[in-house]
């Protein structure tokens, strides 16, 4: 698809010929995921198994654009690690915040049951 | 740095006179990436965590209200409970009234990746200097984020003039659609969300093309290859690829659980 390079010559000299196959496997890697995730909704009811799924689904996604796409994978470990660490603290907030949520809705609805 | 001081021992002279060049003495990059390559990953990082704070807000919302209990087919709009997606984004333009649960979600996911692909192909041509490549795959690029930012045009639109049947108030009439303060669908705040969630998302989307159009502009005007690197086309790749993962999150957890 991506093999109609030029033909013009540039005055820096000779174009090289793309080389996209990583680009396409990691296309469909994330058009195959996405379409799993589609199939789990859709398949099983609506479950706290159900979602944890397709977050794992999810999280696999983000890895392969985050790694490839944006080419983390290939940067230096210092700067892997500056990334990652923040956003594993989020996973916390989240958590922590959820847990949050289930309370302020337990206190709300059933406090005076 | 030659001249000798009084009050303290020196070392050796060898030691002097070379130059500090460890990894944090400058004049190196210790991430191997250049300066702007990596306050665009900071500046990411920074805008993951707006993003991360308003999916963890929907989170705890979600879990404030009721959950839905009944039967899935049974589904009705009310403010009681958190409403499912499936029934909230199931229309598709041009197919009025009938259910497709998702589709057109689905459909802007696909073309929000493709965008992505587009993007990379972009960059890869700059790594050669192929300013043609370049100039192709970011008109595609463009192509497919302007037709994201028009799904979602409609979605919004869709979702701010509701269905046909309308749901009945509290107050008894019937509202249609939704806006900040009340809608059809359930509670309040599930309107708000998805307008701030969807709407911070798709102003990022144009920010992505107005750099993508000056990323365009300039490739075709040589600037990057008098410049001797695409490094800016690289960089706006990091940004839009971002937008991307950001909606992947979107997606999972406003759509589909």
């Amino acid at each position: 698809m991506a093999h109609n390079a030029t033909d013009h010559t540039q005055p820096t000299g000779e174009i090289q010929k793309p080389v996209t196959g990583w680009i396409w496997k990691t296309f469909f890697v994330l058009v195959g995921i996405t379409a799993l995730e589609f199939a789990v909704t859709f398949i099983m009811d609506p479950s706290t198994f159900r979602n944890s799924i397709l977050i794992i689904l999810t999280i696999f996604k983000a890895f392969f654009i985050v790694a490839e796409f944006m080419h983390l994978k290939h940067e230096t470990k210092g700067l892997i690690w500056t990334i990652m660490i923040p956003m594993a603290l989020l996973i916390w907030l989240m958590v922590a915040l959820i847990t949050e949520g289930s309370a302020i809705g337990e206190a709300i609805f059933s406090a005076f049951k | 740095m030659s001249t000798t001081s009084t009050t303290q021992t020196l070392p050796t002279n060898a030691s002097i006179e070379r130059p500090r060049s460890g990894t944090w003495d400058g004049g190196n990059e210790p991430f191997k990436a250049s300066y702007g390559k990596l306050m665009m990953w900071f500046f990411l990082l920074s805008d993951a965590f707006t993003f991360a704070a308003f999916l963890t807000t929907y989170g705890l919302m979600r879990h404030r209200h009721l959950a839905y209990t009944g039967d899935h087919k049974d589904f009705v709009f009310s403010s009681a409970y958190w409403p499912i997606p499936d029934h909230v984004f199931n229309s598709f333009p041009g197919l009025h009234g009938v259910d497709l649960p998702l589709a057109f979600v689905a459909l802007m996911t696909m073309i929000l990746i493709f965008s992505s692909v587009t993007m990379v192909l972009a960059v890869e041509a700059g790594h050669r200097m192929d300013k043609a490549d370049v100039q192709k795959w970011l008109l595609w690029t463009l192509l497919f984020g302007a037709t994201f930012l028009s799904c979602q045009a409609w979605e919004w639109s869709h979702f701010i003039h509701g269905t046909d049947a309308g749901t009945k108030m509290l107050d008894g009439t019937i509202f249609y659609g939704a806006n900040l303060q009340m809608n059809q669908y359930g509670p309040v705040l599930f309107a708000d969300l998805f307008f701030f969630i969807t709407g911070f998302h798709g102003t990022h989307v144009f920010s992505g093309l107005v750099l993508l159009t000056y990323c365009f502009i300039a490739t075709t005007n040589g600037t990057f290859e008098k410049r001797g690197h695409y490094e800016m086309v690289e960089k706006v790749g990091l940004y839009w690829h971002f937008v991307d993962l950001v909606w992947v999150f979107v997606f999972t957890f406003f759509y589909l659980v």
